[in-house]
């Protein structure tokens, strides 16, 4: 079961450090990370393996949306079956 | 493997274009709760929907998270209270709407649609007492939602319910007259009323559903009119295929919502009514998606050609990303919830005769569009049945919400809040209807309906 982590913003120091280091606390293992451009926007996408997450999946998209929060970025944690499911067929 | 321009895409559409499912709706038969006692009667129903839908908020909100997408209302529909009431007189019908709103309450849902009456042809002691509820019951609930079908393509129009309603949308703006008459943003009269429907204010939960059922609606007007405004200048052909292609990703997303609320509720899937719902939010607005096509104002000519175009669009594009579709499923023009549709009132380009041929088009009908407190009940009456019998001969579903805010002219604001929006009080042609609507009876069903 993978989780897809996005990061929307503006660029600054460590913001892959700050969010690694909270899936590690969480147990989520990244698997690939990617950056993007978004109109104006800053992208970075990572792709977590969530099967050993030790906590409830909303409580762990709630750590990372409120670590956004701190530092000005939009950080949101998504099951990848949304996005299978609207652009695959 | 995902690709990183569809997650970002996905991204885009919740956070710039306010991709949103707009409900999902729990359906649940009453049909057990039947009893003589109108207390007892009152309890089961309590019962009832607090042991059938006491999951519905806390699951929709663990799905919310699951998938980062927004679910706007969590709601229940329940049997047409008319069906289950016996003998209930319409002070006991009051007492059914207010038990239905405090178990709304005690579930922390958005809304509960069902205080409703089928009359199509006829009119049970029921459905009169229901009715004659109406008003009072509006007035003393708050997240009670009435319907009433007054007719179909198969039994007419019962002309002496188009008659009645006109005065109960009267009283129930007269008996809230001190919030706007929110009572009348509360109470839809339908043609060809559909079973399975997720939207207030005309949900219940149909004869032929089962016990209990999820029902999804999508909406994301937003994302249509990005798309659009995207592809630039392009043909009628081009411009379809653009809408289709978003409407299925929409329509997927409420799919994905559906199944998994089915499954961690136990409860069987009903159906994903792929409607384009608006809200007052900019950025949210069918009135906009007819404008990016090309459209100085909504409201001017070429409206009604745009907006059937964008429905069946909408409807190809959805009907192939869900395995159930249902509902009413189809683009929603009601005027308070849409700003696209506020701003064109405002300025006079959209008048209540365009949004009349509108209708023929589009779901669903005349909706929460607000007109002149002193209308009267048969003036009301006539726009209900103009718009009944567009509903009648087309063969698909029809609806008015009319708010007749007292005390209101021309020109003046109502503010209802929250999703309901906002409104001008908009024209209405002051020409009689009355003799037309005293005559009664019921409108003879259309050849076409002889179908067998």
């Amino acid at each position: 079961m993978k989780a897809v982590i996005t990061v929307i913003g503006k660029d600054q120091v460590g913001i892959i450090a700050k969010v690694s280091a909270m899936c590690a606390e969480y147990g989520a293992n990244i698997t690939e990370i990617t950056q993007s451009v978004l109109d104006k926007y800053f992208a970075m996408i990572m792709i977590a393996d969530i099967s050993a997450l030790e906590s409830d999946f909303a409580k762990f998209t709630d750590a990372l949306a409120a670590l956004g929060n701190d530092c000005g970025l939009d950080i949101r944690c998504m099951h990848e079956d949304i996005f299978n499911t609207m652009h695959k067929i | 493997m995902i690709n990183t321009q569809d997650i970002l895409e996905t991204i885009n559409m919740i956070r710039e274009e306010n991709l949103d499912v707009r409900t999902v709706t729990m359906g649940i038969s009453l049909y057990d709760c039947v009893s003589d006692d109108v207390d007892k009667l009152c309890a089961n129903i309590y019962d009832k929907l607090m042991k059938s839908a006491k999951n519905l908020v806390s699951t929709a909100e663990d799905i919310e998270k699951l998938y980062g997408i927004p679910i706007v209302n969590k709601r229940v529909s329940v049997t047409p209270i008319s069906y289950i009431g016996g003998k209930a007189t319409p002070d006991d019908y009051v007492k059914i709407a207010k038990t239905l709103d405090r178990a709304a309450h005690d579930l922390g849902i958005n809304f509960i649609g069902g205080f409703s009456a089928l009359v199509q042809k006829g009119m049970t002691n029921g459905a009169d007492a229901l009715i004659t509820s109406i008003p009072q019951a509006l007035a003393e609930t708050q997240m009670v939602c009435s319907s009433v079908n007054v007719g179909s393509t198969r039994a007419g129009i019962n002309m002496d319910a188009v008659a009645r309603m006109g005065r109960v949308v009267k009283e129930a703006a007269a008996l809230t007259a001190d919030r706007d008459a929110i009572g009348c943003a509360k109470l839809v009269v339908l043609a060809n009323a559909v079973d399975d429907n997720p939207f207030m204010a005309g949900a219940f939960h149909g004869a032929g559903e089962g016990d209990c059922v999820i029902n999804v609606g999508v909406s994301g007007p937003g994302v249509v009119e990005k798309a659009i405004r995207r592809v630039g200048d392009c043909d009628f052909s081009a411009l379809a295929d653009v809408i289709k292609k978003t409407a299925f990703k929409i329509t997927r997303v409420g799919q994905l919502v559906a199944f998994e609320a089915s499954k961690r509720l136990g409860v069987p899937y009903g159906i994903v009514d792929l409607s384009l719902a608006p809200t007052p939010a900019i950025g949210d607005s069918v009135a906009c998606i007819l404008e990016s096509m090309g459209l100085e104002t909504c409201g001017g000519p070429g409206t009604t050609a745009a907006l059937a175009m964008l429905n069946d669009a909408v409807k190809k594009g959805g009907v192939m990303a869900s395995s159930h579709v249902g509902g009413l499923s189809g683009a929603f023009i009601p005027v308070s919830e849409d700003a696209g549709m506020i701003a064109a009132a405002e300025c006079g380009s959209l008048t209540l005769e365009k949004l009349e041929a509108m209708t023929a088009v589009c779901s669903v009908g005349l909706d929460m569009i607000c007109i002149p407190g002193d209308t009267t009940a048969e003036t009301i009456s006539g726009i209900i049945a103009d718009e009944i019998a567009i509903g009648m001969v087309n063969n698909k579903t029809t609806a008015v919400r009319v708010i007749p805010a007292p005390g209101k002219g021309i020109g003046d604001r109502v503010e209802f809040g929250g999703l309901l929006g906002y409104a001008p009080v908009m024209r209405v042609n002051p020409v009689s209807c009355e003799k037309f609507i005293a005559r009664g009876g019921r409108i003879p069903a259309p050849i076409h309906s002889l179908k067998n």
